[in-house]
């Protein structure tokens, strides 16, 4: 018997694309985010969200975001993600689960945990909820508190309570960086206490606020290299019962990851003003005009836009890309990354060594390296907050 | 493989969800973040895995629907697959 597909949606299983020089028609947009609103009661070092997010129009509509999830079905699309900012702040989250679920969408709330109250989480389950991921900055409520500027852990370990209570299962996401990578060990114990089935700890992905704080936040070679020992460690003791996804900064690599498996590829997103772009950090890249569902169907956004084509396929690319034998598996990494590095979003992502640019991403690493451990410097960070600006008084 | 108890009963594991996908004309296989697309005769294994049949049940059924004989270990294997993928959880 042959084996089934799995079709990579996320980074963590990400497989080999199709390869060929022209765009070819793509196929549906299988995973669709909902970013439902930039509003967010956490203030993460680490956000991706844009710095300038309170610049962002107003929100769309309950009625807009139904029409958005009956379009985007309709072409195929299956997977439905709803984040944010944090997704719990829109009063209609309830409404639009349980529209998704009449469509047949997998539903995957992101969450800080922040608002999910035991009525609020009863609703979500009757809606048909799917699945919460329960976002975790670190395992102690000192740096809990201090990585998210506010005082949520004893909040977040009970609504893991809850999670549980409603017979979902408990998949705990952590961001790592430099101030908390030290404490695999303990998140892990943390994470194994509450019976967490899966854990994913993703190392800091640098844009947005990630972006301005790379200095504070990116790791060194020692500190990394500790935490997959830990990693390994556990897994060998814990077995079956938990799932650890150990997600390793691309600024260690010498290969770029296959960046949505391909822009316009697999993966629409929507950000809070109907802005539809096909990555969640797209909107900085320069010389594109990204569609609003305001104006736009999803089909002709996802087929059509001039946006959304403008990274398919090959052509777009620069040398060594263009010649490289593993562009089809890579699609030439990051265009974000490639952007904030060098200037240039069709450059080759500087995480690849045969990237002329490989030298801004290897320094970086070796001014983490000579960093040593000092105590964060809180003055050196820039908290997200609603008045974008530096560091926080 | 042949350590699967065929009185057992297979069902959809926590957190999966079987469904047909017209798009694609095809049955899927979802979770988290991902999706499974699934062969024909996975599909015709799974969407029998309700918890209620044995896998014994499933093979007769099987057998009976694509009139053929001896699937019992093409049936097994696929399951200690799914099981072992989490797809598919056996309930005594």
């Amino acid at each position: 018997m042959s084996e089934p597909i799995s079709v990579p949606l996320s980074q963590r299983d990400a497989a080999p694309g199709p390869r060929g020089g022209e765009p070819e028609r793509p196929g549906p947009p299988l995973w669709l985010l909902l970013e439902l609103t930039y509003r967010c009661p956490l203030h993460c070092v680490f956000c991706y969200n844009p710095t300038d997010f309170t610049a962002v129009g107003r929100e769309l509509e309950t009625a807009e975001w139904l029409r958005v999830l009956e379009e985007a079905r309709a072409l195929g699309a299956v997977q439905l993600g709803l984040s944010g900012g944090e997704p719990l702040a829109r009063e209609d989250l309830e409404t639009i689960v349980a529209a998704a679920h009449r469509l047949g969408f997998y539903i995957n709330l992101i969450t800080s945990g922040v608002g999910l109250t035991e009525p609020r989480l009863q609703a979500l389950k009757d809606a048909g909820l799917d699945h919460i991921q329960l976002s975790f900055q670190d395992s102690t409520r000192r740096m809990n508190d201090f990585l998210s500027s506010t005082r949520t852990f004893e909040l977040k370990s009970r609504v893991a309570g809850l999670i549980k209570k409603y017979r979902y299962p408990m998949v705990l996401n952590v961001v790592l960086h430099r101030l908390n990578i030290d404490h695999v060990e303990e998140i892990l114990g943390m994470a194994e206490r509450m019976g967490a089935e899966y854990v994913e700890l993703a190392n800091t992905q640098y844009y947005g606020w990630a972006w301005r704080n790379r200095e504070q936040l990116l790791p060194s070679r020692a500190q990394l290299r500790r935490a997959e020992e830990v990693t390994a460690r556990f897994r060998e003791r814990i077995g079956a019962r938990m799932r650890v996804f150990f997600v390793v900064p691309d600024y260690f690599e010498t290969r770029p990851k296959p960046c949505m498996n391909g822009l316009g590829r697999l993966f629409l997103g929507i950000a809070p003003d109907g802005v539809a772009l096909p990555c969640q950090a797209a909107r900085m890249l320069p010389g594109l005009t990204f569609p609003n569902v305001r104006e736009a169907s999803i089909g002709s956004i996802w087929y059509d836009s001039p946006a959304f084509n403008r990274y398919r396929g090959e052509a777009w690319m620069k040398e060594p890309c263009r010649s490289c034998p593993e562009r089809g598996r890579d699609f030439g990494g990051c265009r974000c990354q490639a952007y904030l590095l060098t200037g240039d979003p069709d450059s080759a992502d500087p995480v690849c060594a045969l990237s002329p640019h490989h030298h801004l991403v290897t320094e970086a690493v070796e001014r983490a390296d000579r960093g040593g451990t000092e105590p964060p410097r809180t003055e050196a960070l820039a908290f997200r907050e609603y008045r974008a600006g530096p560091a926080r008084e | 493989m042949e350590s699967l108890d065929t009185a057992a009963c297979p069902a959809i594991g926590a957190g999966f969800r079987l469904q047909w996908e017209p798009a694609q004309e095809t049955h899927v296989l979802l979770y988290p973040e991902g999706m499974v697309k699934l062969n024909r005769s996975a599909a015709a294994i799974l969407t029998r895995c309700d918890g209620r049949r044995t896998i014994a049940d499933i093979v007769a059924d099987l057998e009976q629907t694509y009139s053929a004989a001896g699937l019992t270990a093409d049936v097994c294997a696929f399951i200690a697959l799914a099981v072992e993928r989490n797809w598919v959880e056996l309930r005594a």
